[in-house]
């Protein structure tokens, strides 16, 4: 008798709970997505007043209050900031040092990836340690004797001085390790039987075995040598040479100048847009890239 | 290891020979450099370098304005990482439920991550304005107070730091989101059906078990924001106003070019170089024992 109340009784709860816990679920579904366009709406924001000051005129500019619609003059102040900062010239070196940092450190960890793992030489230990100690130290903590070390070599505004340089980590030599340690051995046997010799195995079953990873790498990389500020600016005197991010400065208005925000801001839209879109395009490689490159 | 090896006895030294290069004439020269420069100061007339010892670190070490500069450093470093991903973390515990379209909302989070923190620096700069910005615009309905950064340095550095935490909490909502869909929603109704409240499984279930997406997004922004933030002092606040933001990687940069003190940048590198060793080591030590995988 009490065993069948017990029984009732369980069932009794689970029936409420059942019924409590579907309009509950309904709701934190619904939190959720409100939650979640929120903070999509608030991250967007000042994106969107940069864009929407980028279409206006000075005087809209300077009016109180704000206005948040976007106005007529977005080409005038774009053609402006071109002009004025030779945005072309900027991006154009922009996208050199963003491609050769990318390009540049997957071909030589790629390489030094494939020594390290798939042969036995002297000094292996050696050579791996001095790779693998680089990720310690970040180029702002050198910034001097790095610049002592590319004027000595003649390198200060040049592409060499402004590339290079950003070469000398491990991130991508250490990913390419941990993943060619995953492949099965027998795929080398098996090429090594098919008469192939180390170059051979590398080029044809090891590089399109590489593909995501070269381009969650390519990702980083890119988005890294594009907004990269220190290094540039360090390394460059003429404003023929550098690179966006911190060529748009002059363009920036300073207390005693002229406000003139809506070119400032059209020009910040031209130079965000290139890692932006390649972060959108590339997601599933971004997010990839992300995680193996922090590990 | 691996068993199969390729017999080559010159071949592997010209494949690691680029990356060896590159490393000692970038990593490791600069790095010895550093040490030894930082035992010099220039000469008045910047034409040879004369041996002073530890006079460098004697200086810094006496000079307050360094001091400051360590923590304003660390108080940024700080609330961006810790207010970054306490919000994120509540946001993305609060909108833990399965629901459609996470895809989506994943793009429009990412893509902030893209913008350059010197041009996240000049939007906010705007934002923030004080004569135009439409920030000190809706505070002047609810406060008389004068928000000008250009004028008051805490102003300045919630500028800087709003700015860097608005280019990270994008990704960091992001991986909060994939790190909870991960955990197994059994195991949280069991907790419920012992009669754990929701906060109490947060604490005891989700907290823990999202520890490696923390310790992840802990890492990576500890690294932005202590290293990566130098375009954004510079192009926003240029470590003003007085050096209210004068983080460290940016007065190194001032005493180096535009000081042109190498002895005293160097110094200051060589200083940043063992914090980052003794905050690397503290981080696996804190791993080791902390994060549950």
């Amino acid at each position: 008798m009490a065993a069948t109340t017990r029984v009732a009784a369980a069932v009794a709860t689970a029936e409420i709970a059942g019924r409590l816990a579907t309009p509950r679920r309904d709701m934190s579904g619904a939190i959720a997505h409100v939650i979640l366009i929120a903070s999509v709406v608030v991250l967007a924001f000042p994106l969107y007043y940069a864009f929407v000051i980028s279409t206006q005129t000075l005087d809209e500019v300077t009016s109180l209050p704000p206005k948040l619609v976007p106005s007529t003059n977005m080409l005038q102040n774009y053609a402006d900031a071109w002009a004025r900062a030779k945005m072309g010239r900027l991006l154009l070196n922009s996208a050199i040092v963003a491609l050769a940092v990318a390009v540049g450190k997957i071909a030589i960890s790629l390489l030094s990836a494939f020594a390290i793992v798939y042969f036995n030489f002297r000094g292996k230990q050696a050579v791996f340690w001095m790779i693998f100690i680089t990720l310690m130290l970040p180029v702002p903590v050198r910034i001097v004797s790095t610049y002592q070390v590319v004027s000595v070599l003649g390198w200060v505004d040049t592409y060499w001085g402004l590339t290079v340089p950003l070469l000398a980590s491990a991130t991508g030599t250490f990913l390419f390790r941990q993943y060619y340690q995953t492949i099965p051995d027998a795929l080398a046997e098996a090429a090594q039987l098919d008469g192939a010799g180390p170059l051979r195995f590398l080029w044809s079953f090891l590089l399109p075995l590489s593909k995501a990873n070269i381009a969650a790498l390519f990702v980083i990389l890119f988005v890294y040598g594009w907004n990269d500020y220190l290094w540039p600016l360090i390394v460059t005197n003429s404003p023929e040479m550098r690179t966006a991010v911190i060529g748009i400065d002059s363009l920036i208005p300073r207390t005693s100048q002229l406000p003139e925000w809506n070119v400032a801001m059209a020009a910040a839209m031209m130079v965000l847009l290139p890692p932006v879109v390649v972060i959108v395009v590339m997601q599933r490689w971004f997010v990839k890239g992300l995680i193996e490159t922090e590990k | 290891m691996k068993r199969t090896v390729f017999p080559n006895r010159w071949l592997p030294y010209a494949l690691v020979a680029p990356q060896l290069a590159v490393t000692i004439a970038f990593f490791f020269w600069p790095a010895f450099d550093s040490l030894r420069l930082s035992l010099y100061r220039a000469s008045p007339f910047g034409d040879r370098l004369i041996f002073i010892g530890l006079g460098n670190f004697q200086r810094l070490l006496s000079d307050p304005a360094y001091f400051r500069s360590v923590a304003t450093s660390f108080i940024f470093s700080a609330l961006v990482t810790v207010l970054g991903l306490a919000v994120a973390l509540l946001l993305a515990a609060l909108a833990n439920a399965k629901i459609r379209g996470l895809a989506v909302y994943r793009t429009l989070l990412l893509w902030p991550y893209g913008i350059a923190p010197a041009i996240a620096g000049v939007i906010w700069l705007f934002v923030f304005h004080p004569s135009f910005g439409v920030l000190p615009y809706l505070l002047s309905f609810v406060t008389t107070y004068q928000f000008n950064w250009f004028l008051k340095g805490w102003v300045a550095l919630v500028l800087i730091v709003v700015a860097a935490i608005w280019k990270q909490f994008g990704y960091n909502l992001a991986f909060y989101l994939a790190g909870l869909q991960a955990i197994p929603g059994s195991v949280l109704e069991a907790a419920s059906v012992d009669g754990a409240g929701p906060i109490r499984r947060f604490f005891a279930i989700t907290f823990p078990l999202l520890s490696p997406v923390t310790f992840f997004l802990f890492t990576l922004n500890m690294t932005f924001s202590f290293f990566e933030t130098f375009g954004l002092v510079h192009a926003v606040t240029q470590g003003g106003p007085g050096d209210s933001t004068s983080i460290l990687v940016f007065r190194a940069w001032k005493d180096g070019f535009e000081g042109l003190q190498l002895g005293y940048s160097a110094a200051q590198s060589v200083i940043l170089m063992l914090l980052v060793v003794a905050l690397t080591a503290a981080q696996f030590r804190f791993a080791e024992k902390r994060v549950t995988y």
